[in-house]
């Protein structure tokens, strides 16, 4: 409760931070009023086409993530039962790291096309992160545990279930908490940049195309709650699987 | 059966087992006793097949159940969930679990977490999970180690009891609780065995 008035609180400080700039600029098309932005997403919100838009790009930037924590997940177990894979993989995924999304946008377009950019370049942000995190979680899995259930005979499925799942689980849950905001930013820079049909990145572009400032205001407090909202419930059902995975022995 | 033939492990430049041979027969109970470092866990592992010796050959026969110094519990999983984790991963072997949980007092705590419970808790939780999955051969390395001596008592029947007729190899630094559990009791000192 006290989180929630605490979280409630800074985001009205924040906001009145923001009236009082809005007023003092006094110009709606440099700097709209919250009141007038969330006026515009209200308008915005009773038309198909908004849904359609934010629920395609959804869809792209989720597919992206899915692909993306699974290549990351696969290469962090390849990665760790074998050195030469890793000295092999390591340097390839900390370029694409270091790598600055614009160029990958490019390269992509010139690849693969523009239909499916922002879904590729979703994966390329997050591969990196799941394999550097999930790698750490299986390095740090208790040695005396994997000693019991050598001594015990557990069968290879028990010892995922029970020893490598449930240990890599919080790094596995850290790792989607830093790629989901990347992936977000990054799929929509990729829209912006390709334009499809259906996407929040389009209508991002053609708010800055026709000077509509609230619109811009408007799509991109939609970037940030869808954001923010696939971070909490994604994680939480990540987290409550895993766990009940990793326990569940009456229920297997 | 356990063979170890002129076994020789050193950890760098330190040699804690050198030329070193021991027999553990069927149905035979040994008890070891000796100072800190003197080898005896490193025994213990080179038997688990946890650790090979630098020269020397190990032989086994038989399913081992062992209590480790450490009670190397899930920490994610409930008391009962512990127990029933070596035994199977379904609900068909629950029951054999609450009857070990039940015979180290832990009937109540069944669905409580390793961080939930005291040490000497997690060390009967880790007997309970040896006993249950049985063998042919136990292995314990100071299985009672934070063990009231009213509960130490009753945790010693219990153990003879389920090692009857089956081959024990008991590390210890109790000499009484080594003449309850073994036929022999030896001090192990410098990879050699001296009757005590």
């Amino acid at each position: 409760m006290k989180k929630i008035l605490q979280t409630l609180a800074v985001t009205a400080f924040w906001l009145a931070v923001w009236a009082l700039l809005a007023l003092a600029v006094d110009q709606p098309l440099l700097l709209p009023a919250p009141g007038a932005v969330v006026r515009r997403l209200a308008q915005l919100a009773l038309t198909a086409p908004f849904w359609l838009a934010v629920g395609a790009t959804l869809l792209r930037i989720l597919c992206g993530v899915a692909a993306g924590t699974l290549l990351g997940t696969l290469l962090a177990v390849i990665t760790s039962a074998s050195a030469l894979l890793r000295a092999l993989i390591h340097p390839l995924l900390t370029v694409i790291k270091s790598t600055p999304v614009a160029s990958f946008i490019v390269l992509v377009i010139i690849w693969v096309g523009r239909n499916a950019l922002p879904s590729v370049i979703v994966v390329l942000m997050v591969v990196p992160g799941v394999w550097a995190n999930v790698s750490t979680g299986i390095a740090a899995t208790d040695p005396a545990l994997l000693e019991m259930a050598r001594v015990f005979r557990f069968p290879k499925p028990r010892i995922l279930r029970r020893i490598y799942l449930p240990s890599v689980l919080p790094s596995f849950l850290a790792a989607l908490r830093s790629v989901l905001g990347l992936a977000w930013k990054a799929g929509v820079t990729a829209e912006v940049l390709t334009s499809p049909v259906l996407s929040v990145g389009k209508m991002l572009m053609e708010s800055k195309l026709y000077l509509e400032i609230p619109d811009l205001f408007a799509w991109t407090l939609v970037v940030i709650l869808c954001s923010l909202a696939i971070e909490k419930l994604l994680i939480a059902a990540i987290a409550r699987i895993g766990k009940g995975f990793a326990k569940g022995g009456a229920s297997a | 059966m356990i063979e170890l033939n002129n076994v020789s492990v050193a950890f760098g430049d330190h040699s804690v087992l050198r030329s070193c041979s021991f027999t553990l027969a069927d149905g035979e109970r040994v008890a070891l006793m000796g100072p800190s470092g003197c080898g005896k866990t490193t025994l213990l592992r080179l038997v688990l097949g946890l650790q090979k010796p630098d020269s020397g050959s190990v032989s086994v026969s038989g399913r081992i159940a062992c209590v480790f110094q450490e009670p190397r519990l899930l920490p994610w999983c409930s008391a009962l969930e512990n127990v029933n984790a070596a035994l199977s991963d379904g609900a068909e072997t629950m029951d054999l679990a609450r009857s070990y949980l039940a015979a180290v007092d832990l009937a109540d705590a069944e669905s409580l977490l390793p961080g939930e419970l005291s040490g000497g808790m997690q060390q009967r939780l880790a007997i309970a999970r040896a006993l249950a999955y049985g063998g042919d051969i136990f292995l314990m390395d100071e299985p009672l180690k934070g063990c009231d001596s009213e509960l130490r008592d009753r945790l010693l029947d219990l153990l003879a009891r389920e090692c009857a007729g089956k081959s024990l190899l008991l590390i210890t630094h109790d000499e009484y609780e080594a003449r309850r559990l073994a036929d022999r009791v030896y001090r192990f000192q410098n990879g050699t065995f001296e009757i005590m």
